[in-house]
């Protein structure tokens, strides 16, 4: 039974009780105005909201938080998050000129009301179960260190236990510096766990929202069974600045993104925002075994 | 301090320049000293030949092994036609190619590893470096064959890691690995990459540290002063660790060996609990 699949407790897994209502996003006032980054155009809050915090003129994807993004694409208050206390053991006591790495992790925390870059839970897609892990940019330009690593992990892992689809949505600069080989590792660890899942014949979906770069793009968001982005995001390896250093060239503004590498091959769909959640029905539509569907009502 | 002590009390900034000296052995220089018969092989099948990775069989002691490495030249000329040791996605493929024909005829794989990082430009974007490197690690964490990685000097970031998903993972004793170049890691974190030297220390990136994070599981001896100065001594260090790794982990079933090698890298990375961290 679905209810059974979501309410099983494993070690480690500590399901916060469910929520009536979904996670509110930050109120604002109505008549507070936004302005596109893109094209300039100055867009109302509450329209702005409605469109899914997308331009209405150009398009721009402004980006979401992690909350904001479950909420778009699972079922209203089907979403439990699990992990959500697993920190950062600054393993390095890393010092930098600029700061004191144990001192910004808490002032993160305390700014973004994460404790870290990425949120793991479980959810259900029209009823179908689905194990999400879902990054945010806002976290330490959404850098990817042990603590967020163990997440996502244990998010593929409870896929693999429980025989449910992973949705993994990457918004990341990177490995992150602060935590050295401990970083770089993590690229192996989700690699390995997403190859077990792919032994057991589990489909995993990976979305690349802006920015997804570096030991993140080179690991786990670009493995993905189908891998689809949103519109304009910079989705990349190396990233247009250091490929400006090293090459000595100048590249237009825009070349890396979800368009340049879906041309290239390289993902499946480039997906508009509104889109998301009708194209994440489809697949779990499609690569979910029919025998084990419960039938549910429909939305 | 006589010049033996001085070898061991190296900062992170001073390993650095011994592992990117440029006189130190390269990947082809161990193999031409290890093995017999070590047959270079070719090309991703597909589009190019990278000579940033050397990769084929060899007469291993008592056995064939498959060497799957970076390959940095030496000279203006060879160091352009190996690109530094920084691979494209054409080489990351072929590596991919030859791991799995290792793992066809049951050979043990080695990867020496020895890279500034994969190369960053816009072609390689374009022909998915990021996806070349992501597909490495899938395949070599479940590849069916032991693996035996040594990083012989630098171990450049995820360009590095892309051979580095091993059963065991070594390093020479003035080696490094890092997860970014202390030059870029310090003009990101100092705003200033004069402070590479800093950043070096900070990210532990030698050898003599990283042994401590049990991320790696041994030190190889260099003779005093570095690799460089003795290629013979080096190289034979190397293959007595590499021989008795390979033969240790053969004694392993495979489900066993696909097991420990799931669990040595899901153990990889300290995190702790909010509620704990208060605390401690």
């Amino acid at each position: 039974m679905i209810s059974e699949v979501l309410r099983t407790k494993r070690e480690g897994i500590t399901a916060l009780p469910r929520q009536d209502k979904p996670v509110p996003s930050v109120s604002i006032p109505q008549n507070i105005a936004v302005k596109c980054q893109r094209c300039k155009e100055i867009l109302y809050e509450r329209d702005w909201c409605r469109n899914l915090k997308v331009c209405r003129y150009c398009d721009y994807h402004f980006k979401l938080t992690a909350h904001e993004r479950i909420e778009l694409l699972v079922d209203q208050s089907s979403f439990v998050e699990v992990d959500a206390d697993i920190v950062s053991a600054d393993p390095l006591h890393f010092v930098s000129q600029s700061q004191v790495y144990a001192e910004k992790l808490e002032q993160e925390r305390r700014k973004v009301h994460l404790n870290e870059a990425v949120v793991t839970g479980y959810a259900t897609v029209e009823g179908k179960p689905l194990s999400l892990a879902v990054m945010d940019f806002r976290f330490m330009g959404g850098s990817m260190g042990a603590a967020a690593g163990e997440k996502i992990t244990r998010a593929i892992e409870l896929g693999i236990e429980r025989r449910i689809p992973v949705l993994i949505s990457s918004a990341s600069g990177g490995a992150r510096m602060q935590e050295g080989i401990f970083s770089l590792m993590q690229m192996a660890k989700t690699s390995a766990a997403l190859a077990r899942l792919g032994e057991a014949g589990i489909p995993y979906y990976s979305l690349l929202t802006d920015p997804t770069a570096g030991g993140v793009t080179a690991s786990f968001a670009m493995l993905g069974d189908v891998i689809f982005a949103e519109p304009g995001s910079l989705v990349c390896f190396a990233g247009p600045r250091v490929i400006e250093q090293f090459m000595h060239v100048s590249l237009p503004k825009d070349t890396v993104t979800a368009e340049f590498i879906f041309r290239h091959g390289l993902i499946d769909a480039v997906v508009h925002r509104r889109e998301l959640r009708s194209f994440l029905i489809r697949l779990m539509h499609l690569y979910y075994p029919v025998a084990t569907l419960i039938p549910v009502n429909k939305q | 301090m006589d010049s033996r002590e001085m070898y061991t009390e190296l900062t992170p900034w001073q390993t650095l320049q011994i592992a990117r000296h440029q006189d130190r052995p390269h990947a082809g220089d161990y193999i031409s000293r290890i093995c017999d018969n070590f047959l270079e092989l070719h090309g991703d099948r597909a589009f190019k030949d990278d000579l940033a990775i050397l990769a084929g069989p060899a007469s291993f002691r008592d056995m064939t092994v498959m060497f799957v490495c970076h390959q940095k030249g030496r000279g203006s000329k060879e160091r352009q036609e190996h690109n530094f040791g920084m691979p494209h996605p054409e080489g990351y493929r072929k590596a991919a190619r030859l791991m799995k024909q290792a793992e066809k005829f049951g050979l043990p794989l080695v990867c020496l590893i020895d890279t500034p990082g994969a190369f960053p430009g816009l072609e390689d974007e374009e022909r998915g470096q990021s996806e070349a490197i992501a597909s490495n690690l899938y395949l070599m964490s479940r590849l069916r064959v032991p693996i035996v990685a040594v990083v012989i000097g630098e171990g450049g970031s995820g360009g590095a890691l892309a051979l580095s998903v091993a059963d065991r993972l070594l390093m020479l004793e003035h080696s490094v690995y890092t997860v970014a170049a202390p030059e870029a890691a310090a003009s990101i974190l100092w705003r200033d990459s004069a402070f590479a030297p800093q950043a070096a220390e900070a990210m532990r990136i030698s050898a003599r540290e990283l042994i401590e994070t049990r991320i790696i599981d041994e030190i190889i001896a260099e003779p005093p002063g570095g690799a460089h100065l003795n290629y013979a001594a080096t190289a034979c260090n190397l293959q007595d660790a590499l021989y008795r790794h390979i033969t240790e982990l053969k004694q392993l079933s495979l489900e066993e060996l696909l097991m420990k090698r799931y669990q040595k890298f899901r153990t990889f990375g300290p995190f702790t609990h909010k509620s704990l961290s208060a605390i401690f």
